[in-house]
């Protein structure tokens, strides 16, 4: 049922070789459809970050075709870090995607601070970037890429500077706007635990070149919460997510 | 008041208490060494005569400083746009920097044929470089990530300036002003010793010319003490501003609180 929905990306045998001869990609062939929670996992320098940037539009194929949203306010991106400008108050920073869409004043400044509100920072407007914890500022980051309403949120590994207790409540916060915002969620990291938790669908990458090297359904209704994370579903998902990922890190060792 | 500021007040109290001590005790004639009461003195009688030329010598330095703030800015601005620009530019404001202004000073004044534009050149010429080098570090200094976000809400060349470069570069500017106001004075100072003028509109390093040719070193030094006390002022005033625009977010600024 999932596949006869509509496509938002779409990637046919897509390639990416930087100028010093780098292949960081090799025949991508990727559909995200509209809607869904997907993630890609993998080892350090697998290409996820690149392929982000593709999906994102901020480099282009060497080879391949790739369709994306082409609006510039219709995608999302929140980085490994936080990324927040820090002479900006949080609300200043959430606003920012609109201020550059030329949205009048006092509308952005609504909208961020509903955004803000959406991922629990309600209170915190005026608070400078060096005043939030780096869960807080994680949130701002979200609410960022969430405030221009996207119909894309590409996500680059975001959690992965946060301890364990901050990770996991983002990791539910993000399902539950997920599920509010109804956006699509492409979801990059190396966390066999958090891609399980999040996703639909884990698309497996393996090194040198990066390339798609295994596919794996998470067929589990959502609301998800704290007791799948201890289910023995979820251990069984992780097991074969966690075998998927270690025969992509064999083959590109043997390659 | 903290002991940060104290410290440096009782040093420099016990420093003035032994040279007077010493001055006294030692019978130094006062055209070798005055002590400092006679030059707090001197200060006061030959207010008259030393107060319109740490006038002069002030405007000289401020003008000298907001040249130097405009070309610098405009240029550090103009190279971050043009990589060209910066490549066929930067050679020659370093050759500008790294020529003792004393050398070219001479020049200066026979190509300007004006002395108080000639002084104000000069003291541009040394006070201009740390603001242009400071702040195109600064524009260069863009967190990748924010400009790959600029990129992707597809914010131009110019509104990734006004919003993102320019707020990143302010520490760095900050910075390459506070040297400049320092240097900005000491240029102006130079020059004019260079120039050598005399008569009623002359600044401080006349006064000091003229005092070392009368024999009049306490003077000399009361002239001193108030060009050592513009430069303090100056550094105060340009650290204020720096603490006033930085406080809500720079760490330089953030680092006395818990």
């Amino acid at each position: 049922m999932e596949r006869t929905r509509k496509s938002v990306v779409s990637m046919r045998g897509v390639s990416k070789a930087f100028a010093n001869g780098v292949r960081a990609l090799a025949d991508i062939t990727l559909d995200i459809q509209d809607g869904e929670f997907l993630s890609v996992l993998g080892p350090s320098g697998c290409g996820k970050t690149t392929l982000l940037r593709l999906i994102a539009g901020l480099a282009s194929p060497s080879g391949g075709t790739l369709s994306r949203p082409a609006g510039r306010n219709e995608t999302g991106f929140v980085f490994q870090e936080p990324t927040l400008m820090p002479w900006a108050t949080a609300l200043a920073n959430v606003a920012l995607p609109l201020r550059l869409a030329g949205v009048a004043r006092a509308e952005r400044l609504a909208r961020a601070a509903e955004a803000l509100a959406g991922v629990g920072l309600a209170g915190f407007e005026r608070s400078y970037p060096r005043e939030l914890s780096g869960g807080m500022k994680m949130r701002v980051s979200i609410a960022r890429a969430l405030v221009s309403r996207p119909r894309l949120l590409l996500m680059d590994e975001p959690f992965a500077a946060l301890d364990e207790i901050a990770r996991h409540k983002l990791n539910i916060d993000l399902l539950a706007l997920w599920r509010r915002e109804r956006f699509t969620a492409v979801f990059v990291t190396h966390s066999v635990f958090e891609s399980v938790f999040l996703s639909r669908r884990v698309v497996v990458m393996s090194a040198r070149p990066g390339r798609i090297s295994a596919e794996l359904a998470i067929p589990v209704a959502y609301p998800r919460d704290e007791a799948f994370r201890t289910s023995a579903d979820y251990a069984a998902l992780c097991r074969q997510a966690s075998q998927r990922l270690g025969e992509a890190m064999a083959v590109a060792d043997a390659a | 008041m903290s002991a940060k500021a104290i410290a440096p007040l009782v040093l420099g109290v016990l420093i003035l208490a032994v040279w007077e001590g010493a001055v006294r005790l030692l019978a130094v004639p006062s055209y070798i060494l005055p002590g400092p009461v006679l030059i707090a003195e001197t200060l006061v009688a030959d207010w008259g005569l030393l107060a319109p030329s740490l006038g002069v010598t002030l405007a000289i330095t401020l003008e000298a400083l907001a040249a130097a703030v405009v070309v610098g800015g405009l240029l550090a601005v103009l190279f971050s746009l043009s990589r060209w620009v910066e490549l066929s530019l930067f050679p020659y404001a370093i050759v500008l920097q790294v020529t003792p202004i004393v050398a070219i000073a001479p020049l200066i004044i026979i190509w300007a044929n004006n002395v108080d534009l000639s002084l104000l050149i000069c003291a541009w010429l040394v006070a201009f470089f740390p603001i242009l080098s400071n702040t195109i570090l600064g524009l260069r200094s863009v967190d990748r990530n924010l400009l790959s976000l600029f990129e992707l809400h597809g914010a131009g060349r110019w509104r990734t300036l006004l919003h993102l470069r320019l707020p990143a570069a302010l520490p760095y500017f900050l910075g390459g002003l506070r040297i400049s106001g320092g240097l900005a004075l000491i240029g102006a100072v130079v020059a004019e010793f260079v120039a050598g003028t005399g008569g009623n509109a002359s600044g401080l390093a006349w006064r000091i010319l003229e005092a070392g040719y009368q024999l009049k070193i306490p003077r000399m030094f009361a002239a001193l003490v108030l060009i050592s006390a513009a430069g303090i002022a100056i550094f105060l005033a340009l650290t204020l501003l720096s603490h006033l625009l930085l406080r809500h977010w720079h760490e330089s600024v953030l680092e006395e609180r818990e």
